[in-house]
């Protein structure tokens, strides 16, 4: 059980919430995560990276866009409320030393696991590049977290509301240019901007790591259901992961395999709005 | 075998109770013999391929009474021999034969602590049913006394009653021992090791206890409330619980003896890694391992669509590769769920089916189809990923291997196609490195089991293990069989623990 200690709704879609967790914040290293349960008999299971913990205050920061019926369910908590099961710190952490130049690409909601990496690495002795890129202005969290570790700091937004209007894909593309070319890229986001910064940095030659959010159930290594194909061989994000070399994902089946149930959780969302309709109909 | 409907195996008994009520003392052995097996009254396959209630529904107390004076109380006792705990099996039976249940259930729990779990689940029929003098005479092992029935009669006749008897324990020791894992080689560690007065606390990493009782054996076999209850036992004996707690994760093993003070840990983390065929196709949308399969229906309750937010697949044909309990399972699982169609695909022939025998009749009546000496070559799928066919290929039995059994050889070119949307893989699982990863000093074996000493002790001190994590996926018997004798170290261990303070106590 882990209460709700404090709650900022960060964009239209995308929530913080801190939690009070006091082992987790204890042992947890940056590029962990955890998973959640609404609902200790019928809720899903749904992987959280941690953005941030306070060992002292016994707390860990989740950043969270609402995608479907758990997220959704859960920014309509509350501070005081109780999430009835919380485990981690799971996955591996990110290997982190001192590479040299290094890039941070965050798209969209993977700013915020991106954060506690960039952190890291900074304080390792890297030359933090910063590239964060969002749809729209709106959309852009943690400018100013992000802007205070980077060497050198960049925004775009796919309709140029703000920063420059291009992919982070094209920046990206310019600083593996550069001379010196970056010693290391870490690009997280959603899988097709993964993808598309893996397939950019690829004639360079320049290591690039990605962090994916796959389908788990127990987090443990237990199931195999977050399975990825990473340069030919069989991957459990869980436990392998989350961070792979992006240039051995193969992201085609990974994303396949997140559509897995988009069916029926599309078929239950309804079912779900219905739901809370009828409610909303009886409160009035 | 067909299906007979539990009103006409009751009437049948009724008849035969009749007759030899009051007379055990003057029932001579080939009485005995001639008395027919009491058969194991079910749900009809009809009905139940569609629900999620226990398949077999249990002995009433007179086709209890009849099985049990089917027993010839042989002087050679070989059924115990066959026993992985030695349960007194002939005493807790005559108990029965003569209707004093109380007394049979205490017999049996001298032994063995779970007997409405064993009863259920054990692969009885080749332990104590097939050393059993009865079926040898009749040249049967299915005819053979029931005692897997008997124990299970009188392990739910104790509970049903509300008369579970909360074991006593003794003064508190100051102690403390953690154990990791609630399967049933943990549980059987705490309740022995807390009769000693020591302080328990079990760590699971899930949020429902049980382990593979509670995830992977489904509810139509092995229903929660009996574990549920198992469990309220040990919680009435002040064991505590701990779950959603990842040891290795959550917090180090050595932490939790070196910051937290724990006397002695116990291991029984389980067989909790699914092993894959390593074919083309396997990572297609559609294939699942037996454990996410299992999970998702079972803990998660994927199987009420209407309440659980946890997904299962939409299936129509189903293939599950395998021949074990946990190939049953997903099998009978999706049928359930709504599959059209069921195969078993599995390389060798129903005799090396390492499945309980009566659980591979039970998926036969329900209308599973099997498939023997066939194996998967590659996963077809569409250009959306998701599985649409089985290249499959034929196999013949050759030469026995190590283990005895014949090895399964393919036939070269007779590879055929199945259309199908699933397949679940069931072909084994090995042991989770998570534990031993962040414990180097742990010495594990090339299969990634803890290697341990006669006492269940581990390469590091104080770190005891039992179950699937040392033996590999083996049964729940065998894990309460290890988990008995860890506690017994650990008892020891400790008990040696209080002697030596006490000496410096007086010393000082
Ligand atoms: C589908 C299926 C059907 C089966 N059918 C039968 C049957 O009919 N008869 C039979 O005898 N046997 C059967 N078995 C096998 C039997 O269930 C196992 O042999 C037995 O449960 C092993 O017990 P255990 O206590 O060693 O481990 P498990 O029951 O596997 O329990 C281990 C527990 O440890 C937890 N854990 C693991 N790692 C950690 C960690 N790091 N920190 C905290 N907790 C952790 C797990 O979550 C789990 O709850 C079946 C198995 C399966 C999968
Ligand atoms: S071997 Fe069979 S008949 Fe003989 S005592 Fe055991 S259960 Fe009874
Ligand atoms: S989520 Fe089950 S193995 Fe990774």
């Amino acid at each position: 059980m882990s209460k709700i200690l404090y709650k900022e709704q960060l964009s239209e879609n995308v929530y913080l919430m801190r939690l009070e967790a006091p082992l987790i914040a204890e042992e947890r290293k940056a590029g962990q995560f955890i998973i959640l349960q609404i609902d200790e008999d019928f809720g899903e299971r749904i992987p959280l990276t941690i953005a941030d913990a306070n060992a002292e205050e016994g707390s860990i920061t989740i950043i969270f866009q609402v995608v479907g019926l758990t997220t959704e369910e859960l920014s309509l908590m509350n501070v005081g409320d109780a999430i009835p099961v919380l485990v981690g710190p799971l996955g591996t952490p990110t290997h982190i030393k001192n590479y040299g130049n290094v890039v941070c690409v965050g798209g969209g909601i993977g700013v915020a696991p991106l954060h506690p990496i960039a952190e890291a690495l900074k304080a390792a002795g890297n030359n933090v590049t910063i590239i964060i890129g969002a749809r729209n202005k709106e959309l852009i969290i943690l400018e100013d977290e992000m802007k205070k570790i980077a060497d050198e700091f960049i925004i775009c937004t796919d309709d140029g509301s703000y920063g420059r209007k291009a992919l982070v894909t094209e920046p990206l593309k310019e600083l593996c240019e550069r001379d010196p070319k970056p010693d290391m890229v870490i690009a997280i986001g959603p899988p097709i901007m993964m993808k598309f910064c893996s397939e950019t940095t690829r004639p360079y030659k320049v290591f690039t790591q990605v962090s994916l959010n796959t389908i788990m159930v127990d987090g443990t290594g237990m199931c195999g259901g977050c399975r990825v194909n990473v340069g030919g061989e069989v991957k459990f994000v869980c436990v392998d992961g989350p961070e792979f070399d992006g240039h051995l994902v193969d992201f085609d089946n990974m994303m396949q395999r997140l559509n897995a149930f988009k069916d029926i959780e599309e078929e239950k969302h309804h079912c779900h709005i219905d739901k809370l309709v009828e409610l909303k109909e009886k409160e009035l | 075998m067909t299906y007979v409907p539990p009103e006409v195996i009751e009437e049948k008994v009724l008849e035969i109770y009749e007759d030899i009520k009051g007379r055990y003392a003057e029932l001579k052995n080939k009485d005995k013999l001639k008395i027919p097996t009491v058969e194991m009254p079910a749900q009809d396959p009809h009905v139940r391929a569609h629900n999620l209630e226990e398949v077999a529904i249990g002995y009433t107390l007179e086709e209890a009474i009849v099985e049990a004076n089917r027993c010839l109380q042989c002087p050679t006792q070989p059924c115990i021999d066959g026993c992985p705990v030695r349960i007194d099996i002939p005493a807790f039976i005559e108990k029965i034969a003569l209707n004093e249940i109380q007394q049979s259930v205490d017999i049996i729990k001298e032994a063995s602590l779970l007997p409405a779990i064993c009863g259920r689940v054990c692969p009885q029929e080749s332990q104590c049913q097939a050393t059993c003098i009865v079926g040898k005479a009749k040249k049967d092992v299915d005819k053979a006394v029931a005692i897997g029935r008997l124990e299970r009669f009188a392990a739910d006749w104790e509970r049903e009653r509300g008369a579970i008897k909360v074991p006593e324990v003794k003064p508190e020791t100051g102690k403390k021992v953690a154990i990791v894992g609630s399967g049933p080689a943990g549980l059987v560690v705490a309740a022995d090791v807390r009769r000693e007065g020591h302080d328990v606390t079990i760590f699971e990493a899930f949020h429902k206890l049980g382990g593979v009782m509670r995830y992977g054996i489904p509810e139509f076999r092995l229903p929660n409330d009996i574990v549920d209850i198992e469990i309220s036992t040990l919680k009435k004996m002040g064991i505590k619980f701990q779950m959603n707690y990842v040891v290795g994760r959550t917090r180090k093993l050595t932490d939790l003896m070196a910051k937290d003070g724990f006397d002695a840990v116990f291991l029984g983390t389980g067989a909790g890694l699914p092993i894959f065929m390593g074919i083309e196709g396997e990572n297609l949308v559609g294939v699942f391992s037996a454990n996410e399969y299992l999970t998702r229906a079972n803990l998660m309750r994927a199987f009420d669509r209407e309440h659980a937010d946890t997904p299962i697949y939409k299936s129509k044909v189903v293939a599950v590769l395998g021949g074990g309990n946990v190939a049953m399972d997903s099998a009978r699982m999706a049928l359930r769920l709504g599959a059209e169609k069921v195969y078993v695909i599995y390389r060798r022939t129903e005799v090396e089916m390492p499945a309980r025998k009566e659980e591979v009749l039970h998926a036969k009546e329900e209308g599973i189809e099997f498939h023997f000496l066939q194996n998967a070559k590659r996963i077809l799928g569409d250009e959306k990923g998701r599985v649409v066919g089985m290249e499959c290929l034929r196999y013949e039995l050759g030469e026995p291997d190590a283990s005895g059994r014949r090895r399964p050889v393919v036939i070269e070119g007779s590879e055929f196609t199945i259309d199908l949307d699933t397949v679940i893989v069931a072909i084994g699982n090995g042991s989770n490195p998570l534990i031993s990863q962040t414990v180097p000093e742990l010495k594990v074996n090339k299969w990634g089991n803890i290697v341990v000493n006669e006492k269940q002790k581990s390469s590091v001190d104080k770190i005891y293990a039992g179950g699937d994590i040392v033996l590999g996926a083996a049964t729940v018997i065998l894990a309460m069989g290890e988990g008995r004798k860890a506690a017994a170290s650990i008892n020891e261990l400790l008990a040696e623990n209080v002697e030596t303070e006490k000496e410096a106590e007086i010393n000082s």
